[in-house]
């Protein structure tokens, strides 16, 4: 079976800067969202982010909080949305990971979430209210049933903790480009590039960059130093901007030119890998 | 283990960006605690700008409408500057924020009280502050919202989810998460990530310690029941604190039971989960998902509870009970009429309690200690309305 950190280490082998491409299980509607996945696989999204839609998003922005509610409205739940990976899973050939808030897992429990999740072939999972500290809980249950544990790392952390949480991330480090929420604004290039250095300096698990990051440039300028880069309410935004049958074309022309630019800054020779 | 548990419940459930923050609070709090000036200046403080030591006074004619021999005597938190129990915690916390150099203070607020609170510290000391509040709560309790910006406190009006104080905690930890280094969050209960729970029920504690020498000092001995309302549970655990080693005192949370619209009786009727940084007791659906609390109280509306208190109940060592809307009107009118005061509708729970069990219950010279957490001049105009 391939694993999260076996993908992330042949994309950093094939010199290809990682697009990871975040949608909200559900939203604009089940359907549709089916449709956003495969537009953004053909549009050079490398890695799939699925989030599960929670009532109290504490670390979104206003644009994933409105798809979260809207999901909701539709009916999402944590075990639909394993279902709908399901039958994705079997058509798109990227990794799946999941971004949940810690409670709908709970409710599900642990042990059956971390089995229910495999067997719909997700590789790992992101959990945004879940300290490194309280992490210590969940991971062992997580990674033994073959998830990746994503941790996360900020701005605030510091160099040491930082390197700490670093080592301990699997498949790939989510560097939040900055102090804030979720959201289509411009992230802060210099705390985003001076994290992704400290975090180079203690492992070799590629470092991803998320939040905040909004346009082809933004990701290319920090795609110089990170490995990938993380899009999200740029992505719900042009999702809900308009007819929910033409978000896939309009999410689709906006991936492919953030791959363009990626893919170009990675002909260039100088650009770490 | 983790770090700061009651019990199974409590931790640290918040985004990383956060975390380094509370290392420092929790630091700055223990700092505070060993330095024999924080005291010295948060007491001062409570005597000469809150009014404390607050009275207990024995309700006579309320006690006499119970029909048995019960006494009822009222800590009242209610006579506090800013008229409710609030100011206790935002004078201590802001001495914390001082302390670590924040000058912008931002909170969540329900009833107002905690927001007119926080606001007033803010005044106090110089800082900035921008206060969160559900546009369901702006309108019920508008003579706080008009408080708070005389004040000079930013108000912010929350218009997600039930518009109500869970979705206005959820902005400030926006706010908070975005501004950190220069902002410190008040929050206003005893919930929260570690060290909110603790910080803030020691900060109210001094509530039961007065209490309880006070209580030795008239009646020569302790009360046979203590009750206060839970919202997120801090004038309740500010109170009971004092009394929990005192096994024969009756410990007694009064949770909100709403109306046909739904309740906010999160120990009763929720189950264990995590919202607002907290493993704790939670009104869900099956699917994980936080469920619409009710209650007419403001402050009381609200699907969580502190994690301290989901350890009581499962200790066995408070009882939980829950309080209609109704039941607590009523209770609010009773105290107005035969004591002239005027209740807070979220302390009005405590004392519906009070009138429904513990009136003709057992024992001639039976002593109920109730903690009257706030006054109910806010709900004047919302309470009028409902009794036109
Ligand atoms: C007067 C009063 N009592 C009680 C509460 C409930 O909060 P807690 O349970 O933290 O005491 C509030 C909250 O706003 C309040 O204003």
């Amino acid at each position: 079976m391939k694993t999260l950190a076996g993908e992330t280490r042949a994309l950093r082998e094939q010199r290809r800067k990682a697009l990871v491409a975040y949608f909200t299980a559900g939203y604009p509607d089940s359907e549709a969202f089916a449709s956003l996945v495969r537009a953004a696989v053909d549009a050079g999204a490398d890695i799939i982010e699925v989030g599960i839609p929670f009532s109290d998003p504490i670390a979104d922005g206003p644009i994933i909080q409105a798809s979260s509610s809207a999901a909701l409205k539709n009916g999402m739940t944590l075990p639909l949305a394993l279902e709908t990976i399901a039958r994705l899973h079997a058509e798109v050939p990227v990794p799946l990971v999941v971004m949940s808030y810690l409670n709908p897992i709970l409710r599900l429990g642990t042990d059956a979430f971390a089995r229910d999740a495999v067997a719909a072939g997700v590789s790992g999972v992101v959990l945004p209210d879940v300290s490194f500290e309280e992490s210590h809980s969940l991971r062992p249950a997580l990674s033994h049933a073959g998830l990746a544990y994503v941790d996360l790392v900020a701005p605030t952390s510091g160099e040491a903790r930082a390197q700490v949480i670093a080592r301990a991330s699997q498949g790939f480090v989510y560097a939040v480009s900055m102090t804030g929420v979720t959201g289509a604004r411009s992230a802060s290039l210099a705390d985003a590039s001076e994290l992704v250095e400290q975090v180079r300096a203690a492992t070799d698990t590629p470092v991803y960059v998320g939040f905040g990051v909004s346009t082809p440039d933004a990701a290319r300028e920090i795609a110089r130093t990170a490995d990938g880069v993380i899009i999200g309410s740029r992505l719900m935004q042009l999702a809900g901007d308009g007819p929910a049958r033409g978000s896939a074309a309009r999410v689709a022309d906006f991936l492919a030119s953030v791959r363009h630019e990626l893919d170009a800054l990675a002909r260039d020779a100088r650009v770490v890998f | 283990m983790s770090r700061g548990r009651f019990g199974a419940y409590g931790g640290q459930f918040v985004p990383e960006t956060l975390m380094p923050c509370l290392f420092e609070l929790e630091e700055a709090y223990s700092a505070a605690r060993s330095d024999a000036g924080f005291q010295r200046e948060l007491d001062d403080l409570l005597v000469r700008y809150v009014g404390r030591p607050t009275p207990v006074y024995l309700a006579a004619r309320f006690s006499a409408s119970l029909g048995g021999g019960v006494r009822v005597y009222l800590k009242r938190e209610d006579l506090n500057h800013t008229g409710a129990h609030k100011i206790n915690n935002c004078v201590g916390q802001a001495l914390l924020a001082r302390r670590m150099n924040k000058r912008r203070l931002v909170a969540e607020t329900g009833a107002g009280q905690h927001g007119v609170a926080t606001a007033t510290v803010a005044a106090l000391f110089g800082m900035e502050c921008t206060v969160y509040m559900g546009e369901v709560d702006i309108e019920r309790q508008s003579p706080n919202v008009r408080r708070m910006k005389l004040l000079g406190a930013k108000v912010v009006p929350v218009s997600s989810g039930t518009r109500t104080l869970k979705d206005a905690t959820n902005e400030t930890i926006r706010d908070w998460v975005t501004n950190v280094r220069e902002t410190h969050y008040i929050i206003g209960s005893t919930v929260g990530p570690h060290p909110y729970p603790t910080i803030v029920r020691d900060l109210q504690s001094v509530i039961g310690r007065e209490a309880r020498a006070q209580m030795l000092e008239t009646e020569g001995r302790l009360p046979d029941d203590v009750v206060a309302c839970v919202g997120g549970g801090s004038n309740s655990l500010g109170i009971f604190s004092a009394f929990v080693e005192d096994r024969d005192v009756q410990l007694h949370g009064v949770e909100a039971g709403g109306s046909d619209e739904g309740d906010s009786a999160t120990l009763t009727r929720g189950r264990p989960g995590v919202l607002h940084g907290a493993y704790s007791y939670l009104l869900q659906d099956e699917h994980g998902q936080v469920s619409p609390a009710h209650s007419i109280a403001a402050g009381l509306d609200y699907p969580g509870v502190g994690p301290e208190h989901s350890f009581l109940k499962d200790e066995g060592r408070v009882a939980y009970h829950r309080v209609t809307d109704e039941e607590a009107v009523a209770a609010f009118q009773s105290l107005t009429r035969l004591e002239g005061i005027v209740p807070a509708l979220e302390s009005s729970h405590a004392l519906a309690f009070v009138q429904r069990e513990l009136g003709r219950a057992r024992g001639e010279r039976r002593i109920v200690l109730v903690n009257l957490s706030g006054r109910g001049d806010k709900d004047i105009d919302s309470l009028e309305k409902r009794l036109r």
